[in-house]
């Protein structure tokens, strides 16, 4: 554990070329205990690509990426499981810790999924499934959580009810969690800091600053400022259609 | 007690099947059915070096196995053709050279069957040794790394963030892989560990309905059918490695059987 500031991880000027080609580049950003970190931007402006490089999944990046605990939980935005492998929710709780059973069980009644204990995993449906990769992950008690649109699928009302259990158990914990999200009023009222994307950190800050942000208004569109406030300035660059950046005269 | 032979063929067997049966899932459940065929077809050329240069077959095995491993793992990097094509190329050219450096030990006088269907009645006392001994160390490091294994099956990148470290991990189970081919090779043969490995846990995945279970299973379904198998040669003067996979056949189409009146029910 880092001895100043509580970073969990850290990176610095990180980037991935594959096939010449730019996935994201030049994003830096830190997760301290207790603190929540969102990536928002638009789909393939590099948000999971930001967190597999944060989790270490993708080997060779450019720039530097500091790790200061071994406890991290990672719910992906996709697992698929082949028929070939039966596999039980609870087998799927022990995946990569060992688990009581009570701890299994506290876990799934916490995302609501207790009574889907013994069946198949291919079985759940969307919104099951993520509550069971959510259980899975808070289960182990992690220090750092990186959570890939950990919601998609769930039902209104288990989403909210879903942040609000991840936000409890940050505090809990004291885990520094490591978000992506398309839910932008959840992100601006439950997170302490927040990346805006799009190949590049187009513009980050606190969540109030960064709704003022006019880049950030570029990206989501007009509604998405009216979450907290209303504010407009001039911009110096537009996007074109791959995420690079042009300067405007 | 292993004066005679047929208790000799009965116990190697068991000890294959033993370990045929837990490395079968995995082979299943990571879709690796084709590459373990290819490490089985480049033992021939293990084989060949073994007599050439008069070391333990099992060993050479194993180095060539591993070897062909390893070349895969390069050639995947370095080249653009698909997995499969890869390993067909190395499959059957290793095969290929493990024939014509047969042609040039004239002076040896090869069993090319028993190299090919393997020959279960010729096991002396040794390779019992090697069987036991080896599919011991397999199944314990099987058992070591069973965790990391199994996450890394279940989703590679999910392993790789929480600490499992799959990469490390292949590697290991690509040895493994080597190492059981490598002692069962005088007994199945080359042309049939696929199956061993295969038919088995197949068979399983028909009944099982959890990881554990499956496995158990499978190495119940592989013993069973090294049992039936070798008993059906001996009565109807078959070939023993072909009978014993015949034997996992019959019940992997049993296995089917009670999966469809399980479905049946359930309606």
């Amino acid at each position: 554990m880092n001895l100043n500031n509580n970073i969990l991880v850290k990176l610095e000027n990180t980037g991935i070329k594959i096939d010449n080609k730019w996935l994201v580049k030049g994003v830096s950003l830190e997760v301290k205990k207790g603190k929540i970190v969102t990536l928002i931007g638009p789909n393939g402006s590099g948000k999971s690509t930001t967190a597999k490089i944060a989790l270490g999944i993708y080997k060779n990046i450019e720039g530097k990426v500091e790790k200061f605990t071994n406890k991290i939980s990672y719910v992906p935005q996709k697992i698929s499981i082949d028929w070939t492998l039966p596999i039980r929710v609870s087998d799927f709780m022990l995946l990569t810790e060992n688990l009581t059973k009570e701890e299994i069980n506290n876990a799934l009644k916490l995302t609501g999924v207790e009574h889907l204990k013994a069946n198949d995993l291919r079985n759940l449906s969307g919104g099951e499934f993520q509550r069971v990769l959510i259980a899975r992950a808070i289960a182990k008690k992690p220090d750092l959580l990186v959570l890939d649109e950990p919601v998609q699928g769930v039902d209104f009302k288990g989403e909210l009810a879903l942040y609000e259990l991840i936000k409890e158990i940050s505090e809990k914990l004291g885990c520094g969690i490591l978000l992506i999200s398309h839910d932008l009023h959840v992100v601006m009222s439950a997170t302490d800091h927040v990346l805006c994307l799009n190949g590049h950190v187009c513009c980050s800050g606190t969540p109030q600053a960064v709704v003022k942000d006019s880049k950030y208004k570029e990206l989501f569109g007009d509604r998405a400022s009216t979450i907290l406030s209303v504010y407009e300035h001039d911009h110096d660059h537009t996007h074109s259609p791959d995420g690079t950046i042009e300067t405007k005269k | 007690m292993f004066d005679d032979f047929f208790i000799r063929a009965l116990f190697a067997g068991l000890g294959v099947a033993l370990v045929t049966g837990p490395l079968g899932c995995f082979v299943i459940w990571r879709r690796l059915s084709f590459f373990a065929g290819t490490l089985a077809h480049s033992s021939l050329l293990g084989v060949t070096l073994a007599f050439s240069f008069d070391i333990n077959i099992s060993f050479s095995v194993l180095l060539i196995s591993s070897a062909v491993a390893l070349i895969l793992l390069r050639l995947q990097k370095t080249t653009k053709l698909p997995s499969d094509a890869l390993l067909g190329l190395l499959a059957h050219s290793s095969l290929a050279i493990g024939l014509v450096v047969i042609g040039f030990l004239s002076y040896i006088r090869f069993d090319i069957m028993g190299l090919l269907f393997g020959d279960i009645l010729a096991v002396n006392k040794k390779d019992l040794l090697v069987i036991w001994v080896g599919g011991a160390i397999i199944l314990l490091v099987l058992k070591l790394i069973w965790k990391p294994l199994f996450a890394s099956t279940v989703n590679y990148e999910l392993a790789e963030a929480e600490g499992m470290k799959p990469e490390k991990i292949n590697a290991v189970f690509t040895i493994l892989m080597a190492a059981i081919i490598a002692i069962s090779i005088k007994m199945v043969g080359i042309l049939l560990i696929t199956g061993m490995l295969i038919i088995p846990a197949a068979m399983a995945r028909n009944l099982a309905n959890n990881p554990k279970q499956m496995i158990i299973i499978s190495i119940i379904g592989g013993l069973l059918a090294v049992v039936l198998g070798l008993y059906s040669s001996l009565e109807f003067n078959t070939a023993s490695g072909p009978s014993i996979i015949t034997a996992a056949l019959v019940l992997f189409i049993l296995s089917m059987f009670n999966i469809r009146k399980f479905k049946q029910l359930k309606k």
